[in-house]
């Protein structure tokens, strides 16, 4: 039996639809983390767009590689939200020093919250299975 | 008047001067690794990065673009040159200066290699729009596709929906959940290239099929087969952008399984290789066989990196790091822009006819990129290495310490990044040349 392309085309069209759909409905069961304000954060990863964080800056190891990572960088020791604020008023060797008004700070400072407390993004902390597949520990 | 313009070689010439641009800025960022303050206060690597990255993935997209439509043209004449072709053409224009002024003004607001204002992405998208319809408009006539028009027509149209995607953050749902947001963000980022590496591999397809004249291999049951396996890696294998990314487990096992479909691919190159190997040494004169050859070489070493970037074992030593830099490096330069530099060289060769017989400074310029390109490829992979073995066993050394002691192999991804630059940027120059001063002698008869 010959099968036409044609059939196979709309056959993987109708998985890749259904993967997708299945994928943009997470956020309806994902449970709500009750410290963060959501909005804020929202708008958090506005302000992280507006300035092009995500140039130089990573999350989940996702982003430019000229900066850190700053999945955790709210509660990573010795550093946290004052030590943010501070590097982005002042800036250093590296990166300029960005005005933000005081909304906008307040936004980042959530959105930073909600990354931290989406997961840890270090690397050392996985568990390699025999299949190649990795699970954090 | 729009009937005797060449769009395929009006949208090479645009891609082809997106591409200059885009090496300039390229080595510009490259230099703020040695020198951190470079144009610190000013530009910036936040403009810079944007600047190079998007006016390369232009020159891909564009040049992608052009080799549709002179394609087509071959097929079909008459194909491609209505006036939406040349509004298609128009509404790139405008995109990309609105994109450029923003970068320079600081004004950003998008994703990562999508950073302009989502406002510039209207016209993109219409202009894709268009050029889907036009698409269309020619393939519609042409009865039992070969399987590079299944594969143009599948890298337009899933270009046009992932371009779509790539914007559903707008829509505060999508950016609630953090780890959805950044799940599908990674989504798109992998099935955009899925769509214009399909165009490109088409390309690659048909103009094999054209120098040979062997036209029966582009209906034959394995090129089918090669094609939707290519397809269906678009579709599912994105998942190993995410593995330490904690979304759900099945996202990553399906990332993972499909990924390794692609040692098929890899079988498949090694057990043609002889033949290969064979028909460079007969067909070497004739550029543009040999930049579809080199681009063979990149997709074999790109796709064993690919391969062990996609084992999640191996992924936690360069997820993060410049390994995954010379991946994008060696896949967009290697691949992408050799099959389109053996597009440009097949499609302009009406007046640039020389280029068939030995020409010492395009020899020299072609081997040049070849070498500077490896060196620079190796350098980054190096370097990403080097970080890759400091972000897992958790040193005490700091991030500024570590960057400091990969400042070798910046150095020397940023000469031999200069040396790509010049040779990459002579043969972009020798094509605008041969092209512009064509039309200034045919405007002059």
């Amino acid at each position: 039996m010959k099968i036409k392309p044609a059939y196979i085309f709309i056959g993987l069209c109708l998985c890749f639809l259904t993967y997708s759909f299945s994928i943009y409905i997470h956020p309806i069961y994902a449970k709500a983390d009750a410290n963060i304000i959501v909005n804020k954060a929202v708008n958090g990863r506005l302000v992280w767009q507006k300035y092009n964080c995500q140039s130089c800056h990573q999350l989940y190891g996702l982003g430019g590689y000229l900066g850190t990572d700053l999945t955790n960088i709210y509660s990573a020791k010795g550093k946290g939200e004052i030590f943010i604020k501070a590097v982005i008023s002042t800036g250093n060797y590296t990166m300029p020093a960005y005005h933000l008004s005081e909304n906008e700070m307040t936004d980042l400072m959530e959105f930073f919250k909600q990354t931290n407390q989406s997961g840890r993004a270090d690397y050392n902390n996985f568990t390699i299975y025999n299949n190649g597949m990795i699970e954090r520990k | 008047m729009i009937k005797q313009i060449n769009f395929g070689k009006l949208f090479f010439a645009f891609a082809l001067v997106l591409l200059l641009a885009g090496i300039v800025f390229g080595l510009l960022a490259a230099y703020v690794y040695l020198k951190p303050d470079f144009l610190k206060d000013s530009l910036g690597f936040a403009a810079l990065r944007p600047l190079h990255v998007s006016f390369v993935v232009f020159w891909i997209i564009l040049g992608a673009t052009a080799s549709v439509i002179s394609g087509m043209q071959l097929i079909n004449p008459s194909a491609f040159t209505s006036k939406t072709v040349a509004l298609q053409i128009v509404l790139w224009l405008i995109a990309i200066i609105g994109i450029v002024m923003g970068y320079f003004k600081q004004e950003f607001g998008g994703r990562e290699y999508w950073e302009f204002n989502p406002i510039w992405a209207l016209p993109i998208a219409l202009s894709w729009l268009l050029f889907l319809y036009n698409f269309l408009k020619g393939a519609l006539k042409i009865k039992n596709w070969p399987v590079y028009i299944w594969m143009w027509m599948t890298g337009i149209i899933f270009f046009l929906f992932t371009f779509l995607e790539n914007y559903l953050w707008i829509f505060p749902y999508f950016r609630e959940n953090f780890i959805t947001d950044m799940t599908i963000q990674w989504k798109v980022n992998g099935s955009l290239v899925g769509s214009w590496n399909q165009i490109i591999y088409g390309t690659a397809f048909f103009l094999m099929d054209r120098i040979s004249g062997n036209h029966k291999v582009g209906y034959s049951k394995l090129s089918f087969a090669i094609f939707f396996l290519g397809m269906f890696n678009l579709m599912f294998n994105w998942g190993h952008h995410i593995y330490t990314l904690p979304t759900e487990s099945y996202i990553r096992y399906v990332g993972y399984g499909v990924s390794m479909t692609e040692w098929i691919f890899f079988f498949r190159i090694v057990y043609l290789w002889r033949n290969t190997l064979n028909s460079i040494c007969t067909n070497y004169h004739y550029y543009p066989y040999r930049f579809i050859m080199a681009s063979d070489f990149w997709i074999l070493l790109n796709l064993i990196q690919a391969l062990l970037m996609s084992i999640p074992a191996l992924n936690i030593y360069t997820h993060g790091t410049h390994v995954t830099v010379a991946h994008a490096m060696g896949t967009t330069i290697g691949i992408n822009s050799m099959i389109l530099f053996a597009a440009c060289f097949i499609y302009f060769s009406n007046y640039t006819k020389t280029y068939n017989k030995s020409n010492k400074l395009l020899n020299i310029s072609f081997w040049l990129v070849q070498i500077s390109l490896l060196v620079f490829w190796l350098s980054l992979n190096i370097a990403g290495i080097k970080k890759g073995i400091w972000q897992v066993t958790n040193s005490k050394v700091v991030h500024y310490n570590m960057m400091k002691s990969l400042l070798p192999w910046f150095q020397t991804f940023t000469i031999s990044g200069l040396i790509l630059m010049l040779s990459m940027g002579f043969l972009c120059i020798t094509i605008l040349f041969h092209y512009f001063k064509n039309i200034m002698t045919e405007k002059e008869s």
